[in-house]
């Protein structure tokens, strides 16, 4: 039998999005970490007990940060409006595609997202039927893209905090403002962490989808059912 | 919204699938590109143009922003650090004559004002709290007092002048300089500084006469003004010339 049954799970605007906000999120850790080595305050512990500074001195080291204020500041308030742009863009096309509604958590999502965990744990067998994500997915996908919110609306209040002087007080002052862009930096960082290994544990199918769009139907795999025939529409 | 579903061939599996992935090694190789590109550019004082080319159309778009009514925060009294921060001395380096200081502010070329620090005292004076914001990324809470920048050019009839677009201050050795859009000099809130904590100011922080600018980063507070002069050009710019954005406005 020369064909084959695929499943188009990402549409060519969503996949520009993605590999668009991959180098540029990149750009922004990036010449973050040049900008926060000037000022690098912050560390996880208690008193005078630290348990992990941000960051060490090998750490910047390693990656010859310091000394690139100037450089980083350049970077990051230029780089700054393609992460917006690119942001929003993603933002309306899910809200007027409709596709929020496979991304945004459903009602059961916290428990079944619980089962998910269990499952990549290899603690339990079964996973909850799924449309395009399982609960985990929406929820940590929705979670960044609050993350990228956050990222906008921190970022904007430490760079104008006179003329957003608004925004600056909502967000708790110009010293909140700015422990918070670093706080959603560390979760952006652990969020790509953690989609990387899912990625590399999903395999090559997941993967090219979010390069050709599409998935191809194992028809005798009931690991990946057809997402139509599961769930009756509610 | 099910997802959907479409039989094909395989060849056209294998050719969407060749298609696609060389449209995205296009895009990975074309990200690559740039970046190389963009660091092969020539730098513009410190930064690279491109760079430069789009932090002086920020500082367009952000310079609009700057208003009467946008204010830095002020705070209580009681809030300001007793220990002021002191971040650089640039410009600090000779001695200060006091008993002969005179702030120069340059009319025109050839027609420059000597003005003493006993004028500059008679003049209303004005006290600030605020927290000052180094481009480092750290801030304190501060207090200033001095003379209100635009109660100093009514004054002095510096009326034309302060309609010109930039203000260029320097230090008397010339060791460091700023140049600031007049919208921020004429901010109700930019002072012409010479108390701290009710004291005057000590040596490190600029004495006898400093520039507070709370609408712009610490290194637009000029410590030890020597010099006033007005531009229709950006005047030169110690950070500036050293990769920073000339506008660091906040």
């Amino acid at each position: 039998m020369g064909n084959r049954v695929i499943i188009k799970k990402h549409s060519l605007a969503i996949r520009w999005f993605h590999w668009i906000n991959f180098p540029i999120l990149a750009i922004m850790i990036w010449s973050g970490l040049l900008i926060y080595w000037a000022n690098d305050v912050y560390r996880l512990g208690w008193g005078n007990t630290t348990v992990l500074k941000f960051f060490p001195t090998s750490f910047y080291k390693a990656l010859n940060i310091p000394f690139r204020l100037a450089e980083g500041m350049s970077l990051h308030f230029v780089f700054m409006w393609i992460f917006a742009i690119n942001g929003l863009l993603y933002f309306l096309y899910l809200l007027f595609s409709k596709e929020y509604k496979l991304i945004f958590p459903h009602k059961k999502a916290l428990k079944e997202a619980g089962q998910v965990i269990l499952h990549d744990l290899h603690i339990k067998r079964g996973l909850p039927p799924q449309k395009k994500y399982n609960a985990a997915q929406r929820i940590a996908y929705t979670g960044v893209i609050f993350l990228g919110i956050g990222a906008l609306l921190t970022g904007f209040a430490i760079y104008k905090p006179v003329q957003l002087y608004w925004l600056c007080a909502l967000l708790g002052g110009y010293e909140w403002a700015r422990a918070e862009h670093f706080i959603i930096t560390i979760l952006f960082t652990l969020f790509f962490l953690v989609h990387i290994i899912q990625v590399l544990l999903a395999g090559w199918n997941n993967f090219r989808g979010m390069v050709t769009g599409f998935e191809v139907k194992k028809t005798n795999d009931i690991e990946i059912p057809n997402p139509n025939n599961l769930l009756p529409e509610p | 919204m099910p997802l959907k579903e479409e039989t094909i061939s395989k060849a056209t599996l294998t050719r969407k699938t060749v298609i696609a992935f060389a449209c995205f090694f296009l895009f990975l190789g074309a990200c690559i590109f740039s970046w190389k590109w963009l660091h092969r550019q020539p730098a513009e004082a410190g930064a690279l143009k491109p760079l430069r080319k789009v932090l002086n159309f920020n500082e367009k778009l952000f310079s609009n922003l700057v208003s009467d009514r946008h204010l830095a925060k002020t705070f209580p009294l009681p809030a300001a650090a007793p220990r002021v921060r002191v971040n650089g001395d640039a410009g600090l380096g000779g001695a200060v004559d006091t008993a002969n200081y005179k702030l120069q502010v340059v009319r025109k070329p050839g027609d420059t004002l000597f003005i003493g620090m006993n004028e500059i005292k008679a003049l209303p004076k004005t006290e600030l709290v605020f927290d000052f914001k180094c481009i480092e990324g750290w801030s304190q809470v501060t207090h200033w007092g001095g003379v209100s920048f635009r109660e100093f050019a009514k004054k002095y009839n510096l009326d034309w002048q302060v309609h010109q677009k930039y203000t260029g201050l320097q230090t008397p050795d010339k060791g460091y300089y700023v140049g600031i859009d007049n919208q921020s000099m004429l901010h109700p809130q930019t002072m012409l500084c010479y108390e701290m904590n009710g004291k005057p100011l000590p040596l490190n922080q600029g004495f006898p006469l400093r520039l507070i600018i709370p609408v712009k980063y610490g290194i637009k507070h000029l410590k030890r003004i020597g010099t006033i002069f007005f531009s229709n050009d950006k005047p030169r710019d110690y950070w500036f010339e050293r990769g920073y954005d000339y506008f660091s406005g906040l």
